[in-house]
């Protein structure tokens, strides 16, 4: 890349100055939030000295913990299962034709692009209906751990995919072809040769796909249940209220997580192709 | 080898028939690796977008429950309601918004970015990934500390001589709030257009005695814009639907589609009404999608 | 002892479009057997047809006369070495070269044993640990090669597995190959879109065009008797003067010049005659000698080439192109200048369609 092609002028100065603003802008609101979390003052506005007491109490509170466990049943379920889901489908659109191919394309691309708030009502109505039905037959079920886990699912498999299927679309589909030339059988060939080389983006997806169940508010929020409320559910519900010290210590815990998962990430896409923008979306 | 392969029934002359039986074995085989997603997203995907469609065709009763029979169009034509406008008005101009004031901050940065060494490349993209795949709830509810009337902006205004700041629970706030929840979604695919570029076309153009403001103008921005419009469409799309972060830093004035459709749900109970007003916007969403495509754009 | 590779009727549509279309061939045990054409004309279909990564629509292909049908890949003798090498990037050449025999199950001391001796072959024994990215070019042909040499294959299939490299490498890679396949007496199939290299590696050569198999035979006879324009055009230059045939046989050309050899041919046929640039003689005037076809003409250009002189001649029977080797003491012609063209009845060649 050719960095002379604009000298070291006004113009340099100018984008460069932009973009540092740009960081700021981006990260000032954590490194303030971090910090506002450390303050030992019941008044969040405050400061009096720097203290992990609010850790501490994060730690106590039954309500917080319980939510959290919830977060972490749902993640790890809907990760798992839109996982699997998701690869196998990158692997049917990307390596085979079959009838319905391009209308399950389309049916793969839509659960990203369709709003939160959309999302949850589908899912609202749907688990209504259902219910309404299998009450008829004398089955009884109720919103839960399970009905998010659901939703989680239906959004993430299509993350999981366009992740996955943008490394299989890059593979040499003549190594696949070399694995059954030297004698592998198809199931051979991809377990041997192609799995392998696409495990950065599954794994990538996968984490993608943990974090974006994490991140739920609204969606789960609508499906939910009595005691099944999670993590980023019920901190909307507090901050909504108003700011406080807990939510503060919560919400760095939420963050570092978060940015620990990022970063996980990078690594495995890193491992990939050595480039990070295509970590996701 | 040989002897095994005499006992194989395949072996034998093809004719066209059986080529045309090898296609379709293939074919079940694809089939049958993306039935498992291809079931779940029917069941819980399309099954529930259905529902949400004939719900937006219901009647409401008068107690709030939402009667499968008398189906009728009432909904959709309160979409024409002046207060439907008003909220629908003001979703859209502060997503444009929302979406210029993103472009106009991505670009010098995704410029800047493009023209670094790799290194320093990558580094910066890694910046600019880490708080766009944080907590997003965490992120906007920081704004609500910073901007808060006795956060430190406002301290900090105060300590100066100043007022108060008081923009928390403001059409402002949400704006901030919706840019800086969604910029990254401009800067990648921006970057992504500007650092695949061919940047000899740009000293192709300086040769051509263009000055370097007239090589930008007609080189490399028309060269970036599959990376612009991609990324308006992204931030356009969520921030019409948004609804967490007019809920933590607007106020009861500013009501967006995101909310006004919960609280069809949540607090008024009308559904049908509810599911109409979702089916607007999914169909203005694939619109801008439909649009995001025919321009070449590909990743999501 | 039956033929190596025999396709009979070979046909492979995709949708509308005939990519091979009715293909016989027979290649025969040991052969080195090159598939030359332009790109698109089906040679790699065909190529891909033999080791089963496609299905023939229609016909049949047999190797060693089993009849291989919709056998997949995995179940033929025949091993490929890919134009992108297709080296798993996430093994080391080691690995790469034994996975065949890993998947054959064949025992772990003698897969050693057989990696061991086929790098050494291809001369890359210190490099086994190595992965497919910390390799040069060329060195990722042969463990290409050596992949599926390890397997003792009854056909190697290669395609256009020199295109990839540069011309000075590319060139001393043709005879490496070419000593490969003397040394282990494997028939190879070869795919190219080079005549040059087709010309100097193979025993035989069949000239693909438009999905068809134009010509099947040894190199000299394809250069010097080309049957078709096609074929005549495509191997080396050549100049084809438009004629027809004559009640007696003969072929008439333009200015009145008439030549043997449409024997056989219906009168009123339109030929071409094909005359190779380098077997044409340019004279001065009334030096031709006898026995030899003369034909007036002037010359239009003239280019030094350094080991030889490119003339462009202008005669009634239309444009030719002659090359003079830049000999000592050869003399040389003017543009301009009037000259005459001749050559050995016997260098020409006819070529109908």
């Amino acid at each position: 890349m050719s960095v002379g092609l604009v000298p070291k002028s006004a113009s340099e100065r100018v984008l460069g100055a932009t973009s540092w603003f740009v960081f700021a802008f981006l990260y000032a609101p954590i490194i303030v939030l971090t910090i506002f979390s450390f303050n030992e003052n019941d008044n969040v506005g405050i400061w009096t000295e720097f203290s992990f007491r609010w850790y501490g109490e994060m730690f106590q509170n039954d309500a917080v913990m319980g939510a959290l466990r919830n977060s972490l049943i749902v993640a790890v379920i809907s990760t798992v299962v839109s996982t699997l889901l998701g690869t196998a489908a990158a692997v049917a659109l990307e390596k085979y034709r079959f009838r319905g191919r391009t209308a399950f394309d389309g049916l793969t691309y839509l659960p990203v692009i369709i709003p939160d708030v959309t999302m949850a009502v589908m899912m609202l109505l749907f688990f209504v209906q259902l219910f309404a039905m299998l009450g008829g037959l004398g089955l009884s079920f109720q919103f839960g751990l399970g009905t998010i886990s659901l939703s989680h699912i239906a959004f993430s498999i299509s993350f999981v995919a366009i992740v996955v299927r943008a490394r299989l679309g890059q593979l040499d589909p003549s190594l696949e072809e070399a694995a059954a030339d030297l004698y592998a059988d198809r199931r051979t060939a991809f377990r041997r040769v192609t799995l392998p080389l696409i495990m950065p983006s599954v794994l990538g997806g996968a984490l993608l796909a943990l974090t974006i169940s994490l991140d739920d508010v609204v969606v789960t929020s609508f499906v939910s249940g009595p005691g099944s409320t999670t993590l980023p559910v019920y901190v909307f519900g507090l901050v909504r209220r108003g700011v406080t010290p807990l939510i503060n210590a919560v919400s760095v815990v939420m963050l570092a997580a978060s940015i620990t998962l990022v970063l996980v990430s990078l690594v495995f896409q890193r491992r990939g192709d050595g480039d990070p923008g295509s970590a996701g979306i | 080898m040989s002897t095994e392969l005499r006992d194989e029934p395949e072996a034998v002359e093809v004719t066209p028939e059986l080529e045309a039986d090898a296609e379709r074995a293939q074919a079940r085989q694809g089939f049958l690796v993306a039935l498992p997603a291809l079931g779940y997203l029917i069941l819980f995907f399309a099954v529930p977008l259905l529902i949400v469609f004939v719900y937006s065709f219901a009647t409401r009763s008068s107690t709030g429950r939402t009667l499968l029979q008398d189906w009728n169009l009432d909904s959709y034509r309160r979409l024409w309601d002046p207060l439907v406008g008003e909220i629908a008005l003001r979703s859209v101009v502060l997503a444009v918004l929302t979406t210029v004031i993103c472009l106009l901050l991505s670009y010098p940065l995704a410029y800047y970015m493009a023209t670094r060494p790799p290194k320093t490349r990558n580094l910066m993209m890694v910046l600019v990934l880490i708080p766009f795949w944080s907590n997003f709830l965490v992120r906007t509810y920081a704004w609500r500390v910073l901007l808060g009337s006795d956060g430190p902006i406002s301290q900090l205004s105060q300590a100066l001589g100043g007022e108060p700041i008081r923009i928390l629970f403001t059409n402002t706030a949400v704006l901030i709030g919706l840019v800086y929840g969604f910029l990254p979604l401009m800067v990648i695919p921006v970057y992504a257009a500007l650092e695949r570029m061919d940047w000899s076309l740009v000293e192709a153009a300086r040769d051509l005695y263009a000055p370097g403001w007239a090589a930008f103008r007609k080189v490399t921005f028309p060269l970036s814009m599959p990376g612009v419009i991609a990324g308006s469409v992204l931030v356009f799309i969520p921030t019409l639907g948004a609804y967490v972060t007019p809920a933590l830093l607007g106020g009861a004035r500013t009501t967006l589609l995101g909310d006004y459709i919960v609280s069809q749900f949540l607090a008024a109970r009308n559904q049908p009404f509810g599911s109409a007003l979702s089916v607007a916007v999914m169909v203005v969403m694939l619109i801008a999608v439909v649009i995001y495509f025919r321009r070449g754009g590909r990743t999501l | 002892m039956s033929e190596a590779v025999e396709l009979s009727g070979v046909t492979k549509r995709f949708g509308d479009f005939t990519a091979v279309d009715g293909i016989d061939l027979a290649v025969g045990d040991g052969e080195f057997f090159s598939l030359l054409g332009p790109s698109g004309c089906g040679k790699t279909t065909t190529l891909r047809m033999i080791a089963g990564f496609e299905f023939p629509t229609e016909g049949s292909l047999r190797i060693h006369g089993t009849e291989m049908g919709l056998l997949p890949p995995n179940k033929r003798p025949v091993n490929t070495v890919f134009q992108s090498y297709a080296l798993f990037p996430h093994m080391n050449i080691e690995e790469n070269v034994g996975f065949g025999l890993l998947m054959k199950k064949v025992g772990k001391s003698e897969i050693d044993e057989r990696v061991k001796r086929t790098l050494d072959m291809v001369q890359l024994g210190s490099r086994a640990a190595a992965k497919p990215d910390q390799l040069s070019g060329g060195q990722r042909q042969r463990v290409a090669l050596a992949r599926a040499l390890v397997n003792e294959p009854e056909v190697l299939l290669l395609d256009e597995p020199l295109g990839a490299l540069d011309l000075k490498l590319r060139q001393s890679m043709q005879l490496e190959l070419k000593e490969l396949q003397h040394r282990v007496g494997i028939t190879f199939i070869y795919v190219t879109h080079d005549q040059q290299e087709a010309l100097t590696m193979s025993d035989r050569i069949g000239v693909m065009n438009e999905g068809r198999l134009l010509q099947v035979d040894d190199p000299e006879e394809l250069y010097e008797r080309p049957k078709s324009r096609f074929v005549a055009n495509f191997i080396g230059e050549i100049n084809l003067l438009d004629g027809t045939v004559g009640s007696g046989g003969e072929i008439e050309l333009g200015g009145d010049l008439r030549v043997s050899g449409g024997d056989g041919l219906a009168a009123g046929t339109s030929v071409g005659i094909g005359l190779r640039p380098e077997r044409i003689t340019l004279h001065d005037d009334g030096m031709v000698p006898d026995g030899r076809v003369a034909l007036p003409g002037t010359v239009a250009s003239r280019i030094y080439h350094g080991d030889y002189y490119a003339y462009a001649v202008e005669t009634p029977a239309g444009h030719i192109d002659v090359t003079e080797e830049n000999r000592a003491g050869v003399q040389t012609h003017d543009e301009g200048i009037r000259v005459v063209v001749s050559w050995d009845p016997s260098a020409s060649t006819v070529v109908v369609d």
